[in-house]
């Protein structure tokens, strides 16, 4: 996070000369503007050789067992402290594909852009995902750009698709994992929720909470080059936070979860402003995180590793899988009492008091 | 949130649960009034970890789950047939109506927001002069003065496209209203203490004397709860009936006069609806004749037939402590938060909520 920030005071990106200022529905016409804007900006900015092609899809080579995945981004406003939608796309489809144990190479990436955005900030945009591309050591090579009617979109909306190889020492899949395992989180729970809420909600806070996104591709790649198999599971706890995730692969598994409250990492002012909203941070979305559950006999090796890690170094064992109560998370809250962790039944909503 | 975390020592949590297992000598009941003591109870898992002698008695104190039936239809009806920008607290926006939620109104194209302070609504109807801009002014005392700010503030500002839909619930009332119910049977309370911070201690001293019950007046962090049933037993268990501050840390006796003049200002004290418990008498809030311009149920037609409550819900009783939440045949069963038949299964801080969520009652 704070290394794009800085990239993107480095880059020398400036804005293209253009005769227009916003989208308009020409520019998903595939006309001349279509040509104007991708030309003018996208091509240029996120070049490549397989890109350069500019046929219809993208010819690649890929040996060996490769995993394949797509997202789609929505996210109102698109700018929020910490980042942007353009490098939530990229991040977040190349952290799927890590948490696959794979390599991310190849994305593509498709704009439904709202008639009216102005090219400014799908310039800003664009940049972004430049810059995390660049992090994360992946290449566009294919693309599309729509534009709806105003009212008919949000600013923009963004697919992105990607495909990697799997890293040769993986073994990564909920059926090995193991009554024993620790679960270890690889950072700070629920910032990104909560950055995306500040702003949404019009709050302001002390201290400004930035969102957490970021490519997670190395960190995850470092621990399979160490540790092979003993990581048994990688997943990367997004909508719904680390109480929906969790909750999934008890189910999935049918093996039981404890997990410790007072072990969760979490910023003073992403706790302070989740109390004051009566939020649950379990349940609070994240960007650049994961989880993993590793064998236990490696789990403080693992864990060593990635707090070593820039990216990892508020990681804690959260909890471990126990073969008492299958299917179900029970959490041990800060004063020693236990409940049960369960799915949202929907949207968390901020309570009256 | 150092000063959050030191109400939730581990340490200091067990001695005072190894007070109140060497304190209690014989059975009681404790109600928490509030909706908020009911989510730390089970959130912390502070029920089980009580001795068998203690039972916690889920009160009525969730305002979003006792907001009658009817004034939800209004409010959805306001939000898609009217030209109104209805704004809301969050948790309100699930509740069911007869026919259907804010949050269904909303994916149907009303235009319904959430907002955490009413102010902001004021400032959302200036922005927008051509809409009319009502907020659900829901809550227990501790809302009240700023619904009421709003309200004032709308009338200095000469806003006029500003509206409450007030549904003020207060607390001294629906603690005599359980208290009178004969199937009850409550041996101390835990009074909310966001609202005593308002109101103040001295409307308990009359209930505690007439009704001789134990009245700790108690915060929502865990420690808090802890000690405020530690407090209700001791007295229980010396015979005594007094009235107790557990949150003087927060709460003074006389309350806030700066808030209770403005709540004065605008509102009059009424009788009111409470969803599944029916009406209490002066447990309620009415927007005052000199603002009734910016009483929504006032300015705006709106005819929505009383519709009854599904006969399988048994809220009441469970909102008057009289049953648990899976002593009814429904819960888990055809109500779940996904589909809730009544308010307590929708609210975070509604009982059957809370036990579904948190206890285990249930499987997701």
């Amino acid at each position: 996070m704070s290394d794009n920030k800085n990239l993107r005071m480095q880059l020398q990106c400036p804005m293209p000369q253009l005769d227009f200022d916003v989208i308009t529905l020409g520019h998903g016409s595939g006309g001349v503007l279509t040509n104007k804007l991708l030309d003018s900006g996208v091509f240029d900015l996120l070049k490549n050789d397989i890109l350069e092609e500019r046929h219809d899809g993208a010819f690649l080579e890929l040996n060996g067992k490769t995993a394949f995945s797509t997202d789609s981004f929505l996210v109102s406003p698109i700018f929020f402290p910490g980042g942007n939608i353009g490098e939530l796309a990229i991040n977040g489809t190349v952290n799927d594909l890590a948490m696959c144990g794979a390599i991310p190479k190849y994305l593509s990436l498709s704009f439904i852009i709202e008639e009216g955005l102005p090219v400014k900030e799908f310039w800003e945009i664009l940049v972004s995902i430049k810059i995390a591309c660049e992090n994360a050591g992946v290449q566009v090579v294919t693309g599309d750009t729509k534009v709806v009617e105003k009212g008919k979109g949000d600013k923009i909306f963004i697919n992105t698709s990607g495909i990697g190889t799997i890293h040769p020492k993986a073994l990564i899949g909920s059926r090995n994992i193991k009554v024993g395992d620790k679960i270890i989180i690889s950072g700070n729970m629920a910032s990104h929720g909560m950055a995306i809420m500040s702003v949404r909600e019009g709050l302001e806070f002390d201290s400004e909470i930035q969102s957490d996104t970021t490519n997670l591709n190395h960190s995850v790649s470092n621990l399979i080059d160490k540790f092979g198999s003993a990581i048994h599971l990688l997943t990367d706890p997004t909508r719904g936070g680390v109480a929906t995730v969790l909750k999934e692969i008890a189910q999935s598994t049918e093996l039981g979860i404890d997990i410790f409250q007072k072990d969760f990492p979490i910023n003073d002012q992403v706790a302070s402003a989740c109390e004051l909203l009566g939020l649950d941070p379990l349940y609070v979305a994240n960007e650049g995180l994961f989880i993993a559950f590793v064998s236990a006999s490696e789990a403080n090796a693992v864990l060593k590793t990635l707090q070593e890690d820039e990216k990892g170094k508020n990681a804690k064992i959260i909890g471990s899988v126990v073969d008492a109560h299958p299917k179900q998370v029970i959490l041990e809250s800060a004063i020693g009492g236990k409940r049960v962790v369960s799915m949202l039944p929907g949207e968390q909503l901020p309570r009256i008091c | 949130m150092k000063y959050m975390s030191e109400y939730r020592d581990p340490e200091l949590a067990k001695k005072y649960l190894e007070e109140i297992k060497n304190t209690v000598s014989r059975p009681w009941s404790i109600m928490e009034v509030c909706g908020g003591q009911t989510h730390s109870l089970v959130k912390n898992g502070i029920i089980d970890m009580l001795p068998d002698k203690v039972t916690m008695i889920h009160g009525p104190g969730c305002p979003v789950c006792v907001t009658p039936l009817n004034l939800i239809d209004k409010a959805v009806f306001l939000a898609l047939e009217k030209n109104v920008i209805l704004c809301s607290f969050g948790d309100m926006l699930r509740v069911p109506g007869s026919q259907k939620s804010l949050l269904e109104a909303k994916a149907e194209g009303a235009d319904v927001r959430v907002l955490y302070s009413p102010l902001e609504a004021v400032k959302i109807a200036q922005d927008n002069p051509d809409k009319e801009v009502v907020f659900f002014a829901v809550g227990f005392e501790t809302t009240a003065p700023a619904n009421a700010l709003s309200v004032v503030h709308a009338h200095r500002s000469g806003v006029k496209n500003y509206a409450i839909l007030a549904s003020h619930v207060l607390v001294p009332p629906a603690i005599k209203a359980v208290i009178d119910d004969e199937e009850s049977k409550i041996d101390g309370f835990l009074a909310a203490g966001h609202v005593c911070t308002i109101m103040g201690n001295t409307e308990y001293h009359p209930i505690s004397a007439t009704y001789k019950v134990p009245i700790v007046v108690t915060g929502f962090e865990p420690l808090d709860v802890l000690q405020g049933i530690l407090m209700v037993i001791r007295q229980l268990e010396q015979s005594k009936s007094e009235v107790e501050n557990q949150y003087a840390r927060i709460v003074r006796e006389e309350g806030n006069p700066e808030a209770q003049k403005v709540i004065n200002e605008v509102f009059e004290i009424r009788n009111q609806m409470w969803r599944g418990i029916g009406e209490i008498p002066d447990s309620g809030y009415a927007v005052r004749k000199k603002y009734e311009a910016y009483d929504a149920t006032k300015k705006y037609e709106v005819n929505i037939e009383e519709a009854p409550e599904n006969p399988k819900c048994i809220s009441g009783q469970i909102m008057k402590g009289i049953k648990k939440p899976f002593e009814c045949s429904q819960f888990g069963k055809t109500c779940k938060p996904t589909n809730p038949l009544g308010a307590p299964m929708v609210s975070s801080e509604g009982a059957c909520a809370a036990y579904y969520h948190f206890s285990g009652m249930v499987e997701a």
